[in-house]
């Protein structure tokens, strides 16, 4: 069962640039809320910056991540 | 496996999105939404009052297989807006709370919209009935 710090640690190092919170939602290790900063983001489509982080995970989203909420930033924001 | 000359149910997906301005694939239905991104997805679209044809994937694993395929999008749900993919409910829930959603569906939000884009309304009972008794 993954958990909030490997999901921030794995987003962070494919990621370039990214420095991610991760929060398990539930405790259970299955519903997660992330959000990554990160300027490797910027000129790209909300829809491309989400693609990016679930392409982290591939074929573990919808498996054993049943859900991962995600809002990416390129500059952190208060 | 896929023979990508005959898939019947891709091809019905499309022609669901073709066909339709504005379309959501979601788990269960609007008024018995089975998951709570769905029904935040749906709480958003009513409360902006634009209308929506919606599909429901849960009855064949398959719809859910193909629809991903076209959309290169990996969960659910999915909001179309004439024949694009806008998002899933993260950012059909940011979108909203910009304005930018109703811009994008092209309707004017409704003066008692909420600013936030409002919390999934109880639609019905619940499929299982969960009593927390821990606390």
């Amino acid at each position: 069962m993954p958990s909030a710090q490997e999901l921030k640690q794995r987003i962070e190092a494919a990621i370039p640039g990214a420095s991610a919170e991760v929060e398990d939602l539930t405790g259970g290790g299955d519903h997660f809320r992330a959000v990554i900063v990160s300027e490797s983001f910027s000129g790209r489509s909300r829809l491309d910056q989400h693609r990016m982080v679930y392409d982290v995970f591939g074929e573990e989203v919808g498996g054993p991540i049943h859900a991962l909420s995600i809002t990416t930033q390129t500059v952190r924001e208060p | 496996m896929t023979d990508e000359s005959t898939n019947p149910i891709r091809d019905a997906i499309q022609s669901a999105i073709d066909d339709h301005d504005v379309i959501l694939f979601m788990k269960g239905t609007p008024d018995a939404p089975a998951c709570g991104f769905s029904a935040r997805t749906v709480a958003a679209l009513q409360s902006l009052g634009a209308p929506f044809a919606a599909v429901d994937i849960l009855p064949d694993p398959r719809i859910r297989e193909q629809l991903s395929a076209i959309s290169a999008w990996p969960t659910i749900p999915q909001l179309f807006v004439k024949g694009e993919l806008v998002g899933g409910c993260d950012i059909v829930t940011e979108m909203y709370e910009s304005g930018e959603l109703a811009q994008t569906l092209g309707v004017e939000a409704p003066k008692d919209a909420p600013a936030e884009a409002p919390a999934a309304e109880p639609a019905g009972p619940a499929p299982i009935g969960v009593e927390n008794r821990l606390s």
